[in-house]
């Protein structure tokens, strides 16, 4: 992962984008009653996923800065 | 209370009484308390219950680890649980382990209430609440913003032009923030200013055609060379750049004459155009760049036109510093910085351009019109190109906008409709699947 300035990982509007596990899906799709496919999604060429790089069929878990909320986790399974 | 008190000396109970009153129901601080939490976002109702379950009496002292601990364990917002431990530890010493429960419990409970019920029309009551004060918004298209001389779209095209998911904006700008001494001082934000913006040989000179040798010849002007720190050198060279067969040479007079392969004169005013349109300096597409003294005293860099994707891959200018670095251009930033910072942007932008309109709407509205936009992972108007051509029903798609094509294509296609949505429900005059009407009862025996 490239650090420093020019990364836009660090920029401003860019949340925490990390690859969730296995276990965290499953937790999360159960709350939910939900398949993975329901979930929002983000391409593969997306900036950021090239960054993590995460694959197609990965979830990724985003902890989103909200107004309202103070701190907010979200989902997105990677697509092509 | 003790009656028998009051049936002995009236007066000794009676300030018994009052002391009571005072330890027990009014600790001193309540007041202080009460403002404090007044001033709070979270809702008043269940300040207000706190503030009377305070005025009880208590017994008991709890630390700050079991706030901590506790308020942690309930299932509340982030932003919720660090006001509510903020109040909490400033009330501490009026707390029992008990009254901290029951605070907690109401708590969660308003909570839980305040929660959109599942199956309501967030949508509906999202589009309504933008769409009313939308009616209220002024129709100027373009409104000084106070950053010299550089106008950008506000208002309702504005708001147009998000929803649009447009790619190409009335008025692209950026906002570039300085590193260090670039954002105190004057002189090296406006230095700055100048490196970014573009700079081709025709702001920088006189460029014309000389028939006689087949040749272009470039008269620089020395004031704007020096206003824009550019060397002649450098400009030769970039002259030199345009193709391996260019000669540069200069004259007498001072003008530097410039000739290619040009054989025809159809070349040679090719050649002149070229010439005339090479970049010296800056970044292509940024037209104009101010620098503004921010009220924190920082000096940020207002452009005209956007390039953040160029901005970002640029190695020669220093100073700017990139990640709060914005654009209102929101296809820009999918591209450059991922669909999450889109989210990001459309949220920003929508609430900053009704804010400055005086409209007031709730944040979660603008969120979900931002959610919809991007939850394919992509940036999709909210129009029949976008959310609502993307529908599953025909019906509802025949409903929103070309009703013929939309039903001539789903004919062709052989398209069931599954009547599932609103509209489609209504069309057909059956009850929608919606708040109470998506679940179905039966009476128990």
């Amino acid at each position: 992962m490239k650090k420093g300035k020019d990364s836009i990982l660090e920029h401003e509007l860019v949340p925490k984008h990390e690859i969730a596990g296995e276990e965290e899906v499953a937790e999360l799709l159960d709350t939910y009653k939900i398949r993975k496919e329901q979930l929002s999604k983000i391409k593969l060429s997306d900036p950021v996923i090239k960054e993590i790089k995460a694959e197609v069929d990965d979830v990724v878990r985003i902890t989103r800065r909200s107004e309202i909320a103070g701190k907010l986790l979200s989902y997105r399974l990677v697509i092509e | 209370m003790e009656l028998k008190h009051m049936a002995e000396g009236k007066e000794e109970a009676m300030e018994e009484l009052t002391e009571r009153i005072k330890e027990d129901f009014l600790p001193v601080e309540l007041t202080a308390t009460s403002e404090d939490l007044s001033e709070t976002t979270v809702d008043e109702a269940y300040a207000k219950d706190i503030i009377v379950m305070l005025g009880r009496a208590d017994e008991g002292e709890i630390k700050l680890g079991d706030i901590e601990l506790k308020v942690n364990k309930c299932e509340l917002p982030e932003k919720t649980k660090i006001e509510l431990k903020h109040k909490l530890r400033a009330v501490r010493t009026k707390l029992s382990c008990e009254k901290l429960d029951d605070i907690l419990q109401t708590v969660v409970a308003k909570y839980e209430k305040a929660k959109v019920d599942p199956r309501e029309a967030v949508g509906i009551v999202a589009a309504q609440s933008i769409g009313e004060p939308g009616t209220q918004m002024t129709m100027r298209t373009f409104h000084y913003a106070g950053v010299g001389a550089i106008y950008i779209t506000l208002g309702l095209p504005r708001i147009i032009e998000i929803v649009d998911a447009r790619k190409k904006l009335s008025t692209p700008t950026m906002t570039i923030k300085l590193l260090g001494e670039y954002a105190s001082e004057r002189n090296k934000a406006e230095q700055l200013a100048m490196e970014i913006q573009e700079t081709h040989i025709r702001d920088i000179g006189r460029i014309g055609i000389s028939t006689g040798d087949m040749s272009v010849w470039l008269s620089l002007n020395e004031r704007e060379l020096e206003k824009r720190h550019i060397k002649r050198e450098e400009v030769e060279e970039k002259i030199k750049g345009i193709g391996a067969d260019m000669l540069v040479e200069m004259l007498e007079d001072g003008r530097l004459k410039i000739r290619g392969e040009s054989k025809s004169f159809h070349e040679l005013s090719k050649l002149e155009r070229t010439v005339s349109n090479t970049l010296v300096k800056g970044i292509e597409g940024i037209r104009r760049v101010l620098a503004r003294r921010e009220t924190g005293g920082e000096y940020v860099l207002y452009t005209v036109g956007s390039e953040l994707k160029r901005l970002k891959n640029q190695k020669k200018i220093e100073g700017v510093d990139f990640k709060r670095t914005k654009t209102n251009n929101i296809g820009e930033i999918a591209e450059v910085l991922g669909i999450e910072a889109a989210r990001n942007a459309i949220i920003d932008e929508m609430s900053s351009t009704l804010k400055e309109q005086g409209l007031d709407v709730d944040a979660r509205h603008i969120t979900l019109i931002a959610d919809a936009m991007t939850t394919d992972g992509v940036v999709k108007q909210i129009g029949r190109h976008g959310i609502a051509g993307g529908k599953a029903s025909v019906l509802s798609r025949a409903a929103f906008e070309v009703t013929v094509d939309n039903l001539l294509e789903a004919a062709i296609h052989g398209e069931t409709e599954g009547l599932k949505g609103v509209t489609e429900n209504v069309i057909v005059g059956q009850p929608i699947k919606l708040g109470t009407g998506a679940v179905e009862l039966v009476a128990g025996k």
